[in-house]
């Protein structure tokens, strides 16, 4: 297939309670692509933590995907404070969320590692005060 | 997989074509052709929305007559325990009970009896089954697991919906009771709120049958229960072996509290469902062991096919159990759940998908993508589709046309008008 499929979201860092929306169009497209659940839920699952980081750290960002005949490629790019530390924040349990979103049960410091865990491939490219833009790809 | 049969059908005289429905149905099952409404039966999971929303009766649910049951069969009514809500200043189920019997049923069974046995085993499967355990009990629900969210389905409680329990042990306690009958002089039918169970039903595949014959609709048999109940309802004979537990059944949160474990999540009405479904799928929730899901708003009581206004139903069920003990029914002794009462059925994945092919999937989507930059993103109907994006892939798969869009037509229309205003001085 010469023409990609692409798909790209604005997450509104600004309103939490949308956040997870991007991950649930994304797999309402897959399914009507036909990709099997397995590899529908790595994909939703992955996005779905980018999206809360996006939406917690950086007030929000932009959400592509793209399907490559032999792969779905997510790419999570925000303008956000980015991350100090890439191997520390990788580590289960490592979060600097703030009180207020641990309140409502986010921030345990699973985001980044549940990413890594549903995809075959993740990249980290952070600066810090310019952004952070995370691609991950899941193999089909 | 084999053509499922729907219980919720179109009067296409009464359609007008209006797009109550198109826009309510979780699925976008629906679509307005030659201003009738149409359902896509891969997409329908019997949730019976249009039924709820349709301003002029048009969409109905399907069901027997109660002119179907055979007179000459021993009738054994099931009624759901949503029935008892209905009725306005009742002292006690017995009555209702009564009434089927004088209305000419042989015998009857609560299934809020066959409800009290699946909470016993469930509280007894839960500690060992993979969390969260779903409910079994709402057929729109076991449905949208196999569509939607086929990995969900290895959740499903393993245990038979409390109808299908009921109409087994009913059906054994008459042939023990009356040994001159066999299987064939007997049948069950169940008193239903909703279309959803008549398709599962109607549904069930051909090694394991159904042990319910009819579903009847509540309203049908409310309406004949009030010329029966009136007049000297002295001292019914039945008495009710329901208790607490049973009863609560009937609306949101019943089956999940019988269960005496904090650990649960308890959602009715479609829309809620899907949105708590999405959350589970992705993992969210680890610590939650049940998960109870009714299709319908307030649970059972919300049912279609029911005439009372659902929180009313439930204040009334919430009165009827005041003094009745827990549960009066219980599950054997012993471990573990007997496979007679075991859920053998096997859930089929059959996504919605578009095209017939991954590459014409993607031909369609990459189009229809294209396309939503044109339309004008307002989900007004008007085109037939529930929404602009919906519309667009039913022009890129070649199932409507561009021009049925009503606002790029008017665009067209203003140009056009323009134009000849202007050659026209």
């Amino acid at each position: 297939m010469s023409e990609q499929l692409q798909f790209t979201f604005d997450v509104n860092g600004e309103n939490f309670t949308s956040a997870g929306e991007a991950s649930v169009a994304t797999k309402k497209n897959l399914r009507m692509l036909g990709y099997p659940p397995d590899i529908i839920r790595r994909v939703a699952i992955a996005m779905y933590e980018g999206e809360i980081n996006m939406v917690i750290h950086a007030g929000g960002g932009f959400a592509t995907v793209t399907v490559y005949p032999d792969k779905i490629e997510i790419i999570l790019k925000d303008n956000g404070p980015g991350i100090a530390d890439v191997a520390l924040a990788m580590k289960e349990g490592f979060s600097t969320a703030p009180e207020n979103i641990r309140s409502l049960g986010f921030g345990a410091g699973m985001g980044l590692p549940n990413m890594k865990k549903n995809t075959d491939t993740m990249t980290i490219e952070s600066e810090l005060g310019v952004g952070t833009t995370i691609t991950m790809t899941v193999n089909t | 997989m084999a053509q499922y049969n729907h219980s919720v059908s179109l009067n296409p005289e009464k359609c007008c074509g209006c797009t109550h429905c198109l826009r309510h149905c979780p699925t976008e099952a629906i679509r307005i052709r030659d201003r009738r409404a149409v359902i896509d039966s891969a997409r329908c999971i019997d949730c019976g929305e249009c039924i709820r929303v349709c301003p002029h009766q048009a969409k109905k649910s399907v069901y027997d007559s109660l002119t179907d049951i055979p007179k000459d069969k021993f009738k054994i009514a099931l009624p759901a325990p949503t029935l008892f809500g209905q009725f306005d200043n009742l002292e006690d189920i017995d009555y209702v009970l009564q009434g089927l019997l004088d209305y000419g049923f042989d015998e009857v069974f609560e299934v809020a009896r066959a409800a009290e046995i699946v909470s016993d085993y469930t509280r007894r499967m839960i500690k060992t089954a993979k969390k969260p355990v779903i409910s079994s009990a709402c057929p729109v629900i076991e449905r949208l697991l196999s569509l939607r969210y086929p990995l969900l389905t290895d959740n499903l409680l393993d245990i038979l919906p409390p109808m299908e329990i009921a109409a087994k042990y009913a059906k054994r306690e008459v042939l023990k009771n009356h040994p001159e009958l066999s299987e064939d002089d007997i049948c069950t039918v169940f008193i239903s709120p909703c279309p959803a169970k008549v398709s599962y039903v109607k549904n069930k595949d051909a090694g394991e049958r159904s042990y319910v014959d009819y579903v009847v609709s509540m309203s049908d048999v409310y309406f004949e229960l009030l010329g029966v109940m009136k007049g000297d309802s002295l001292s019914p004979v039945p008495v009710s072996r329901t208790g607490m537990i049973g009863l609560s059944w009937a609306s949101t949160g019943g089956e999940a509290t019988a269960l005496f474990n904090e650990k649960y999540l308890a959602a009715d009405g479609i829309e809620n469902v899907v949105r708590v479904l999405e959350e589970i799928d992705n993992g969210s929730f680890p610590e939650l062991e049940f998960v109870e899901l009714d299709a319908c708003p307030g649970g059972c009581v919300g049912g279609v096919m029911t005439v009372t206004n659902p929180f009313i139903a439930k204040a009334r069920l919430q009165n009827l159990r005041r003094y009745l003990p827990v549960a009066e029914n219980h599950a054997d002794d012993g471990d573990g759940v007997p496979d007679e009462l075991k859920n053998q059925f096997t859930y089929n994945y059959a996504p919605q998908t578009i095209g017939s092919s991954r590459a014409e999937a993607m031909r369609i989507m990459i189009e229809s993508e294209e396309l939503k930059k044109q339309l004008p993103g307002i989900d007004c109907g008007s085109c037939g589709a529930p929404t602009c994006a919906a519309f667009a892939q039913d022009v890129a798969s070649g199932n409507a046309n561009l021009s049925e869009c009503v606002v790029i037509m008017r665009e067209k229309f203003k140009d056009l008008y323009k134009e000849e205003g202007e050659n026209g001085k």
